[in-house]
């Protein structure tokens, strides 16, 4: 415990050299992979273990890391892969770069306690374009986890063999959905693929695969030491266990915390310093912005876990929380959010192509003092028409901010295109503010 | 250009990561290590990189056009990448674009007169928390700007 964190996947924060060999073994490092292979556990049993923890995917979706492995087929002829999703572009997300640069040897002894599990062969991890120096240090530590004899043939003696690697991304937010990042480790566009079929049947080189987040993986080791119940216990119904929370924007102390699940919002905003410059809450995005805004009123006694949030109206996402003060103009934020998705939209569904643009271009229209109140209604047209009508999620992050900041701060937008400027730049003050 | 042997025994080591019959999965680092060596890529660098993972040109080209840190034109010797999305955004990043570009003398997508510096403006890097931020080359991450701190990192670079 660090204050009032709780560190499981951050476990070597704040040791002397926390990303080394050394320090992760003196912590109790690869003991469970090295029990559950000598003692050849079952796989049966490893998922029940994680079923019962309540881990799901920390990488947005929420969806049962237990049963999402439940879906790799048993037995199949060939190789079966694991594959990493460490390819966090979405802003306000970035705590699987704390994880590889800080605690690599953890994530590496989760995947190959997958790999044992699920029967996988080789495992990528494939690392956010951006962030070359903690893919190195990633990829050092995997050069000291294959000297140890941690990954590779023959694993403490037994028939159970394990390679794994790191891939560079290059720059594309596409690639954080699960079939574009395959595609891109097979040397392709990152665009995404129909499914199904799932990547469990058709993955990286048609063959079965794994895909999970960092943050998940890296849970794992934690759970099997002591039992999926005990991790389930540290968060609430629902959601269980610790996440890490990536808050940004305007607070005292941006950065990482790792919490037991069901924290309230108000505790891990004090965590984070609290707003910056004694100023006041306007408004959060909770879960990354393809997670709908909440103004301050809706998040201030929210608990952050899936349900909590639910409950608020918005979701858990990532746990990228981006913290907004009183002097945000909503209008100019939500179209820098606009330009981002039409930037990264990869082009394969028009919906999507054509809306991002579009519904950038109106934004860009009403800041440059050129909007129409008709803009309002047609920037909702235009999202909702995106929305549930493209391959994979981008085209509905797309359409999230747009939705939610229109419906929790409208007046603000009306104000913009009637004076042709901010509202908060003109000190003008609707929205209620309730933190202090 | 050819590819130099520095350059290939990097690939090689990439392509040790896959299939043997999968040499195209190689295609990303690939462009990248000749990009880090040439600065650049050139439409025959992404032929030369096609021909020895022996597949189709348009199959390097259609990678090099896709990701956003990939340069298909010449850039300067240092390329400075600064995020300007939400969360830099709101720890003031027009701040640190506004004072790069009053230094350096040019906007986002141009190079200075003696080939030094090229500036960019890019999208989430997956660092918020060190907002506001850029990166040199593709590689070199400073976080927690300010205009002073700027200052020096630019002195800290070699001629």
């Amino acid at each position: 415990m660090t204050g009032t964190q709780t560190l499981v996947c951050l476990r070597t924060v704040g040791q002397e050299d926390p990303a080394s060999l050394a320090t992760y073994v003196k912590l109790g490092g690869y003991a469970q992979l090295r029990r559950l292979v000598t003692e050849q556990v079952k796989a049966t049993e490893i998922i029940s273990q994680v079923k019962l923890s309540g881990l799901r995917g920390r990488g947005g979706a929420g969806f049962p890391t237990g049963l999402k492995w439940s879906f790799m087929p048993r037995y199949f002829d060939g190789t079966k892969y694991l594959v990493c999703n460490t390819d966090e572009g979405e802003p306000g997300t970035f705590k699987d770069r704390d994880i590889i640069r800080y605690n690599p040897h953890q994530l590496i002894e989760g995947m190959a306690i997958a790999a044992y599990t699920l029967g996988a062969r080789v495992g990528y991890n494939y690392i956010h374009g951006e962030i070359w120096q903690d893919y190195e240090i990633f990829e050092a530590a995997l050069d000291e986890a294959r000297q140890a004899g941690y990954l590779g043939e023959n694993l403490f003696g037994t028939s159970f063999n394990f390679d794994l690697y790191a891939v560079h991304g290059y720059g594309a937010y596409i690639c954080g959905e699960e079939t574009a990042l395959i595609e891109s480790i097979e040397g392709k566009k990152g665009q995404p693929r129909f499914k199904p079929p799932f990547p469990a049947s058709y993955g990286v080189f048609g063959k079965p695969t794994n895909v999970n987040n960092t943050e998940s993986y890296t849970s794992i080791p934690w759970i099997m030491e002591h039992g999926g119940q005990a991790f389930q216990e540290l968060g609430v119904a629902n959601s269980g266990g610790t996440k890490i929370f990536s808050i940004s924007g305007h607070v005292e102390k941006p950065g990482n915390y790792e919490v037991n699940m069901g924290i309230s919002f108000v505790e891990l905003l004090t965590l984070a310093g609290g707003v910056w410059k004694g100023r006041q809450l306007k408004a959060v995005i909770p879960g990354g912005p393809s997670t709908a805004v909440l103004p301050a009123s809706a998040i201030i006694g929210a608990t952050m876990d899936y349900d909590g949030l639910s409950k608020a109206g918005s979701s858990l996402g990532a746990g990228s929380m981006i913290v907004m003060d009183e002097t945000t103009c909503m209008v100019k934020t939500l179209k820098r959010l606009s330009y981002f998705f039409f930037e990264e939209s990869c082009g394969q569904c028009t919906p999507c192509r054509e809306g991002t643009g579009w519904i950038y271009r109106v934004i860009k229209r009403i800041v440059d003092g050129q909007g129409k109140l008709e803009d309002l209604d047609l920037l909702t047209d235009v999202s909702s028409n995106i929305s549930g009508r493209t391959i994979c999620a981008l085209g509905d992050a797309a359409a999230t901010p747009v939705l939610s900041f229109i419906k929790q701060f409208r007046p603000e937008f009306e104000y913009y295109i009637q004076h042709g400027r901010s509202m908060v730049e003109d000190g003008v003050v609707v929205q209620e503010v309730a933190y202090a | 250009m050819s590819l130099s042997a520095e350059s290939l025994a990097k690939i090689d080591r990439e392509l040790t990561k896959y299939p043997p019959e999968h040499r195209q999965a190689a295609v990303m680092s690939a462009l990248r290590i000749v990009q880090a060596e040439q600065g650049w890529l050139s439409k025959d660098s992404i032929t030369e990189v096609a021909d020895y993972l022996r597949i189709p040109a348009i199959a390097a080209l259609e990678v090099a056009t896709f990701y956003n840190m990939y340069e298909l034109e010449p850039v300067g010797k240092y390329k400075i990448t600064v995020c300007t999305n939400i969360s830099c955004m709101l720890r003031d990043s027009e701040e640190i674009v506004n004072h790069l570009e009053k230094k350096l003398g040019i906007g986002f997508n141009e190079t200075t007169a003696d080939g030094r510096f090229t500036l960019k403006e890019g999208e989430c890097m997956g660092c918020c928390g060190g907002a506001p931020l850029f990166h040199i080359n593709n590689t070199d991450m400073h976080e927690y700007l300010t205009p002073d701190k700027v200052d020096k990192i630019l002195e800290g670079l070699d001629k």
